[in-house]
């Protein structure tokens, strides 16, 4: 993806936290930082794939961008489809019900996300009535459409989700999500409940989308695997912190976080040669209500020194937009992947 | 936990007071009250003047304090109650309210406990016995059978009984507590046997909803309990089957039924009332039926705080209990 | 783990639903499949039908009084007749009233000179339905015979007709008092677990307060306190008001745990997502999803009140003569004499008892199929 793409959507010290409540009086005896200080840009056309192992904000950081949950502390720019840049975490809940039409989600659990009381039609329509953009029978022309183009038979419009295999399902939440002609879709693991058959069908189908309809995405994967292919840049993210973010060759090649290079040892690859080495994470993933001092990682990082525990790293740009949050970025030489 | 009690008790004294305020207002809603009906009773009876019988009952009002307004009357009332233990005064009974509470009282616990025991022994057995046999004639017939208990209204449960028993099985006398030839006896053991033979018959009312209750929530926890894991474990296991479903299983389902003892009090107070008014007891359900239809304010408005607050404070019991044998429940 | 070559291009995605049966036709199919459940349909749907259509299944107007046929018994219905000779037409006799020439008490004889044949769809008092005036009637008697079934009342009114007429009070209060019932529950359960917060700290203190209050003596009381100088109409709005308004806490707090754990699910995030506002939300997420929990405390609901209202109304509480319900009809039946020499004005005693049994038995049966994927 071009550089010269004018950025889209801009993340700046993005904070969520959620109080821990305790006794009689629900004294907030502490915060879990789920999101804590995040920075991120997206360009205009491009996917940006979020990665980070189980519980490490993602999801949380998706739905305080579009303000699913309220954000403790932040700014979120947005561009508009008018050129306007708005910050999103200031907007009215009215103005942020227009910007819906241009933000959209696709959620992780084709099971949990589509009203089971809806029929197809209804589920998919849904985005039109809110935003009364079509009425009556054009909502169900429109409907119709949005079917087709994601692959799934108009003809089981009146049918209820029970009634569709989990593939499927998830193609319904596109087509939902595509309604309104959204600018940015931000994929909160979409394929990581599917059969592995099934999840290439459906990243391959969003691919396919988002070339037909100029879409810019921010696609959420606990898995280096599974957004490889479709990202044009990766970030990496660490108990709420981001840990590292660049091209994804880049990233992907020659990783500049000790994080990433122990991300990237575990992903499973054919040739056996490329990959000899598992570095095996020592420890569990912190709390993210009471996170190691310093650097985040340093507990688990096997390069960790002294400093590593009392001075945390800024994320920093080494060059050519390749941010790292690591003390040491430009003194290792770490492993990537060089194909998969 | 500790917080969780001590959460619980606190939330419990502003509700008393609310229910406290509440009772006192309900109680005062109808128009008038009792002196106005002596009033027009001095008048037509006693042959006094328009003027004379409104000014006799406006002195009877300041000496009971019913001239003042009506949160004032609410605040010398809750506040005599919790100083003195002072319900305030009964016009229709002539004497202190808590007095012919307590009086009364005590045939209420009597039957009310006697007809809630018989009625959770008997349900808890029938109920054993149905879920052990699920699918028997037996199972099909108590179930069925405990349908019907619970669509009888009392009242009429209490009428079709009464009915049966003077007119089909020539019982002398029912309704009350006694022969009208033994109200004034000494207790021998004539007198006894005479009670005895009135006694039985509101227990048996009041108990029928109650068995049929208590069967229907026994058959379903230990169908529920059968089915969990660990009973399946035990049969498993190879303990005899006796052993797994009264050690195991029975004591499991009985957690909600003795959780529900905490309530049962107000319950069984109110449940024995339609009943005690039927047939005329001597116990709080007709009394309280009377003051209200005489506006005997205080003594009401008494009966139905004393009960509210029996309530609250069973509510508060079977939700510490159910806690304590229940760890899975969360505190919050 | 994706493979570039794995591409199966979308041609072989344009697929079918791979999953049957609707949710609604699972619950059907276990409902059926329990005889109490549709024994209890059957009841309540005969219920229902007998007080919607009452006049027309009356023969006589339950409000006409004739004072010399105070407590006439109950006519039976002959197909064989006094020499033993059958009919196919059912028929009645009328009743003679004499003096026991031993005890001097009234006696009622059949008077076996004269056959009524019952006919069907018949002509007789008018009613109105929706103001049209009407005199078809179910059955009747040709003229010079009677037809009650039930007896007569203290006044000589035709207690059939009455219990016909008391079903649409009785039944009609409490499916008002239900509805309204399920509607504040509803809609004070789904607030209070969807806004959460205060909201529902304030909302749950309210159905705790409610809850603390023991049933029967607070309908008592507050019931005396309706105006004896109100009309028939506004006191039964007022009872059922009454009903409606302090029966709600249970489904409320039912519809609160639903709506709680639905909450969580991420369709209903997916909802405001695409910028539903709460009241759509509400009605088009949540409360959907909670139906099938509203319907059956709806159905356990109705018997409540109809013994509720029974109870208050025997006891001269609730509602009162002239207006006719079953409780109401029940009040000649405090009497135990009374009761006892004319045991037939008890019969509306066992209309109560049936049609609570019938949504007792529905409710039963909608409730364990409302759940289809549970084995029980
Ligand atoms: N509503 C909430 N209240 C309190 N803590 C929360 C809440 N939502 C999330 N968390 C916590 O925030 C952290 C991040 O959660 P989040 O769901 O964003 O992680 P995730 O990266 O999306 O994980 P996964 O891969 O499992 O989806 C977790 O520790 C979680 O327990
Ligand atoms: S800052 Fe230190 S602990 Fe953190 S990643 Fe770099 S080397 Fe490891
Ligand atoms: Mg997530």
């Amino acid at each position: 993806m071009d550089k010269q793409n004018e950025i889209l959507l801009e993340v700046k010290n993005l904070k969520k936290y959620f109080p821990i409540t305790r006794g009689v009086f629900r004294r907030v005896v502490g915060y879990v930082k789920a999101v804590d200080r995040v920075d991120l840009f997206i360009r205009q056309g491009e996917t940006l794939g979020l990665v980070g192992e189980s519980g490490c904000g993602k999801t949380t950081l998706g739905r305080s961008i579009l303000r699913l949950i309220e954000p403790t502390d932040g700014e979120v720019w947005f561009k508009t489809g008018k050129g306007k840049k708005l910050d999103i975490t200031k907007l009215e809940d009215r103005e942020i019900k227009s910007l819906r039409r241009e933000m959209r989600m696709i959620f992780q659990d084709p099971y949990g996300s589509l009203n089971p009381r809806m029929t197809v039609m209804d589920i998919v329509g849904e985005p039109l009535i809110i935003h009364k953009v079509a009425q009556g029978k054009e909502i169900e022309d429109r409907v119709r459409t949005l079917l087709k183009i994601v692959g799934l038979n108009p003809r089981y419009m009146r049918r209820y989700p029970h009634e569709f295999s989990g593939g499927q399902r998830q193609r319904i939440g596109i087509a939902r999500a595509l309604a309104l002609n959204p600018r940015l879709v931000i994929a909160d693991e979409p394929v990581s409940a599917l059969d592995v058959s099934v999840q290439a069908q459906v990243i391959n189908l969003l691919e396919d989308l988002q070339v037909q309809f100029n879409l810019t995405y921010l696609f959420i994967a606990h898995d280096l695997s599974v957004v490889y292919h479709i990202s044009n840049r990766i970030a990496v993210m660490y108990v709420g912190k981001i840990m590292e973010v660049g091209q994804a060759e880049e990233v992907y090649q020659g990783p500049r976080h000790p994080y990433t290079e122990a991300l990237m040892s575990a992903v499973p690859v054919i040739d056996p040669d490329v990959n000899p080495e598992r570095i095996l994470l020592q420890g569990d993933v912190p709390n993210p209500a009471n996170a190691p001092s310093g650097c985040t990682f340093h507990p688990r990082c096997r390069y960790a020194k002294k400093i590593c525990s009392q001075e945390e790293p800024p994320l920093e740009d080494i060059g050519d937009e390749h941010y790292v949050a690591c003390h040491f970025a430009d003194d290792f030489s770490l492993k990537g992947i060089r194909q998969f | 936990m500790i917080s969780y009690i001590i959460r619980r008790i606190l939330y419990v004294i502003p509700l008393l007071l609310a229910v406290s305020i509440v009772c006192f207002v309900i109680i005062q809603l109808p128009p008038g009250d009792f002196l106005t009906a002596i009033e027009s009773q001095l008048k037509s009876q006693a042959g006094l003047s328009e003027e004379e019988s409104r000014k006799m009952v406006d002195e009877m009002r300041k000496t009971y304090g019913l001239d003042k307004s009506m949160p004032v009357q609410y605040l010398i009332w809750i506040k005599n109650i919790v100083t003195k233990g002072d319900f305030g005064y009964s016009f229709g009974y002539r004497k202190p309210a808590q007095e012919v509470i307590w009086e009364r009282l005590k045939w209420t616990m009597i039957i009310a406990l006697s007809a809630h025991l018989i009625s959770t022994l008997v349900g808890l057995l029938i109920g054993i016995y149905s879920a052990t046999h699920q699918y028997s004639l037996g199972d099909h017939l108590s179930t069925f059978l405990a349908f019907i208990g619970l669509s009888f209204p009392e009242f009429f449960t209490a009428l079709v009984i009464m009915y049966l028993l003077v007119f089909r099985f020539r019982v002398p006398h029912v309704g009350g507590l006694s022969s009208p030839e033994y109200v004034l006896a000494t207790w021998n053991w004539a007198k006894f046997v005479d009670f005895l033979q009135h006694f039985w018959i509101p227990v048996v009312i009041s108990g029928v909803a109650g068995v049929a209750r208590n069967m229907r929530v026994m058959r379903a926890n230990l169908l529920d309990v059968f089915r969990s894991q660990y009973v399946i474990t035990a049969r498993a296991k190879g303990l005899k089957e006796r052993i797994v479903l009264y050690k195991h299983a029975v004591v499991n389902a009985l957690h909600p039924i003795i959780a529900y003892q905490g309530v049962a009090l107000p319950y069984i107070v109110q449940g024995t009332m339609v009943t005690a008014i039927v047939l005329n007891l001597p116990t709080t359900g007709p009394a309280f039926y009377d003051a209200l239809v005489f506006q005997d304010t205080l003594l009401a408005g008494s009966f139905l705080l004393m009960v509210t607050v029996v309530l609250v404070i069973g509510n508060l019991l079977s939700d510490l209990i159910l806690a304590w044998i229940d760890p899975r429940i969360r505190y919050d | 783990m994706i493979l570039k070559n794995e591409r199966s291009r979308k041609k072989n995605s344009f697929a079918e639903p791979v999953k049957g049966e609707a949710y609604i036709q699972l619950v059907w199919r276990k409902f059926k499949r329990s005889k109490t459940a549709i024994i209890g349909a059957i009841l309540v749907i005969i219920m229902a039908i007998l007080a919607i259509f009452a006049p027309f299944f009356s023969p006589y107007n339950p409000l006409k009084i004739d004072h010399r046929a105070s407590f006439s018994p109950p006519q039976r219905i002959h197909f064989f007749d006094d020499k033993g000779k059958f009919h196919l037409r059912p028929f009645v006799y009328n009743l003679k009233l004499e003096l026991d020439p031993q005890t001097w008490k009234r006696i009622y004889r059949e008077d076996t000179s004269k056959r009524f044949p019952i006919y069907f769809l018949v002509r007789g008092w008018e009613y109105k339905p929706f103001g049209i005036p009407c005199k078809l009637h179910l059955f009747g008697v040709p003229k010079g015979g009677s037809i009650h079934l039930f007896g007569m009342d203290n006044y000589g009114r035709d207690l059939w007709a009455r219990i016909m007429l008391g079903g649409r009070v009785s039944l009609s209060i409490a499916l008002l008092g239900a509805i309204l019932s399920a509607f504040i529950g509803s809609m004070v359960g789904t607030i209070s677990a969807y806004y959460g917060g205060i909201t529902d700290m304030i909302l749950q203190r309210i159905v705790e307060f409610l809850q603390s209050f023991p049933q029967l003596p607070l309908w008592m009381a507050l019931s005396i306190a309706i105006p004896a100088t109100w009309s028939s109409l506004y006191v039964f709005i007022a009872i059922m008001m009454l009903f409606g308004l302090l029966s709600w806490t249970p489904l409320a707090r039912e519809v609160r745990g639903k709506v709680l754990s639905l909450r969580e699910q991420e369709f209903v995030l997916s909802a405001k997502e695409a910028g539903a506002s709460d009241a759509r939300i509400i009605f088009k997420y949540l409360i959907p999803n909670c139906l099938s929990h509203i319907i059956v405390i709806l159905t356990l609901t109705i018997p409540w009140l109809i013994l509720a209202e029974s109870t208050l109304s025997f006891l001269g509480l609730g509602l009162q003569p002239p207006m006719v319900s079953w409780g109401v009809l029940l009040q000649e039946a405090q009497n135990l004499q009374t009761m006892g020499r004319h045991l037939w004005i008890a019969i509306p005693g066992a209309f109560i008892v049936i049609t609570v049994l019938g949504f007792n038995f529905l409710g039963d049966g909608l409730r364990d199929a409302a759940d289809p994927y549970s084995r029980r």
